[in-house]
């Protein structure tokens, strides 16, 4: 199959995006029906999502313990041999709900592409080096405060073959889990300033500039650490149904 | 930017084609040891919307205990054999297929219709999707339940699972059809 250059995707996106200006109908979050990615449009739903009330099981949210993380694990860059070649980043930030309150001692699990952009996955085909110290996953748990913390190395941008000269913006893959099974949370976070943001139709599938926006993080000074590491900082909201707090609150509305 | 504009919620996006890396782990589908007392298999196969088996997705299960109890104890990531956490992960296989060693969950409140909580990410598809996975025994519960009872007869199928000899079938069907019923909570 031939695929199409990046100018007809291009203009598949500014119609997209054009369309939902006029309509006043950006959405917060992406349209799964977004034909720009092409591998979307045989796996998105067709039918509406049905409204549905959380019963008891999805008010609740799995456990997560320090028996299920070492501390070590939030250091993508040690326990191999040498040190890994990039520019090693920190990258931290806070995890709250939708009324800010910090979501504590949840699993939060990342995995990356290396500096060159090429992930250790037998299906990534990229031209790009394997990287023999660094393999791209890390875990760890958020603290009472809701923070999170991983020390990493700034990810390459990637080719992929959605269209002819595709390549994805930097980012690293985040999985979140809330207290409540509702808030649920798999994403990407990207790098400031990305000539490729309007390019990548992963990113542009999330229609609301302001929103998407929220998936970029920010260059942090104050968390560089001299000689050693740049630092990003990234804060997300699970919002969901709130199992803990919504009866209360809202009859205080 | 990082905004914390209230009311927005952080954007998901797509699990992608390379999760393989970072999210699955050794006892991920077996939340209890396969064959042990009382131990049944979930299983299934994802479809897209040409009916094609899809590989790369990952599914995910939530569960109560037999008792209905709600699971809160740590050890999801590092079974030790003998602790019930309600929660595992599948990928699936290059046939689309995935399965889980569980326990049937129970009824969490008397007369409700005793389900498996689903979430579905896959390669293509922009944002996680949840479903329900009814066991389908209980009759009159299946009746009564504010989900099912609201749908049509032929989209009320695909949410429950069928009994076969090891426990139950549960497939997924992205699109088309027979496309599964999705679910959106209020609150995102
Ligand atoms: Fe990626």
């Amino acid at each position: 199959m031939e695929l199409e250059t990046q100018s007809v995707i291009d203009a598949e996106i500014s119609a997209i995006a054009q369309a939902t200006e006029q309509a006043g109908a950006g959405e917060l979050q992406p349209h799964v029906d977004y034909p720009p990615y092409r591998s979307s449009i045989l796996r998105h739903p067709t039918k509406d999502l049905r409204h549905t009330d959380p019963e008891t099981i999805e008010r609740w949210a799995p456990c997560f313990s320090h028996r299920d993380v070492d501390p070590l694990e939030s250091d993508l860059t040690i326990g191999q041999r040498g040190e890994p070649v990039g520019e090693r980043i920190i990258v931290t930030g806070r995890v709250t709900d939708g009324e800010g309150r910090p979501v504590r001692n949840q699993l939060v699990e990342i995995w990356q592409a290396n500096a060159g952009g090429r992930y250790v996955h037998k299906r990534d085909q990229h031209h790009a080096a394997l990287d023999p110290n660094f393999t791209g996953a890390g875990r760890c748990l958020t603290d009472d405060e809701g923070n999170y913390r991983f020390v990493s190395i700034k990810p390459g941008p990637y080719p992929w073959k959605n269209h002819l000269n595709a390549w994805r913006p930097a980012h690293i893959h985040f999985s979140l889990f809330g207290t409540d099974f509702t808030q649920r949370l798999v994403t990407q976070m990207y790098f400031p300033g990305d000539p490729l943001f309007s390019r990548d139709p992963i990113y542009q599938a999330i229609t609301d500039p302001k929103a998407r926006e929220m998936l970029v993080a920010t260059y942090d000074h104050d968390l560089t650490q001299p000689e050693w590491a740049t630092g990003y900082r990234w804060d997300i909201v699970l919002t969901g149904s709130n199992r803990t707090y919504t009866e209360s609150e809202d009859s205080d509305l | 930017m990082n905004t914390t504009a209230s009311g927005m919620s952080t954007p998901g996006q797509t699990v992608g084609p390379f999760f393989h890396y970072g999210l699955p782990y050794d006892g991920d589908r077996d939340l209890v040891t396969p064959g042990s007392p009382g131990s049944i298999r979930l299983h299934g196969t994802v479809y897209d919307g040409n009916g094609a088996p899809v590989q790369d997705s990952l599914i995910e299960i939530w569960q109560a205990r037999p008792d209905g109890t709600v699971p809160q104890e740590p050890g999801s990531l590092r079974r030790d054999g003998w602790t019930f956490t309600g929660f595992g992960r599948a990928s699936t296989s290059r046939d689309g297929s995935f399965y889980f060693s569980t326990l049937a969950p129970g009824a969490t409140e008397p007369g409700a219709a005793p389900f498996f909580a689903v979430t579905v990410f896959a390669r293509g598809l922009l944002d996680r999707l949840f479903t329900r996975a009814y066991l389908p025994e209980d009759e009159a519960a299946l009746a009564a339940d504010p989900l099912l009872s609201s749908l049509e007869p032929e989209r009320r199928r695909t949410l429950v699972a069928e009994k076969d000899e090891q426990g139950y079938r549960f497939d997924i069907r992205l699109q088309g059809e027979d496309e599964t019923v999705f679910l959106l909570f209020p609150g995102r």
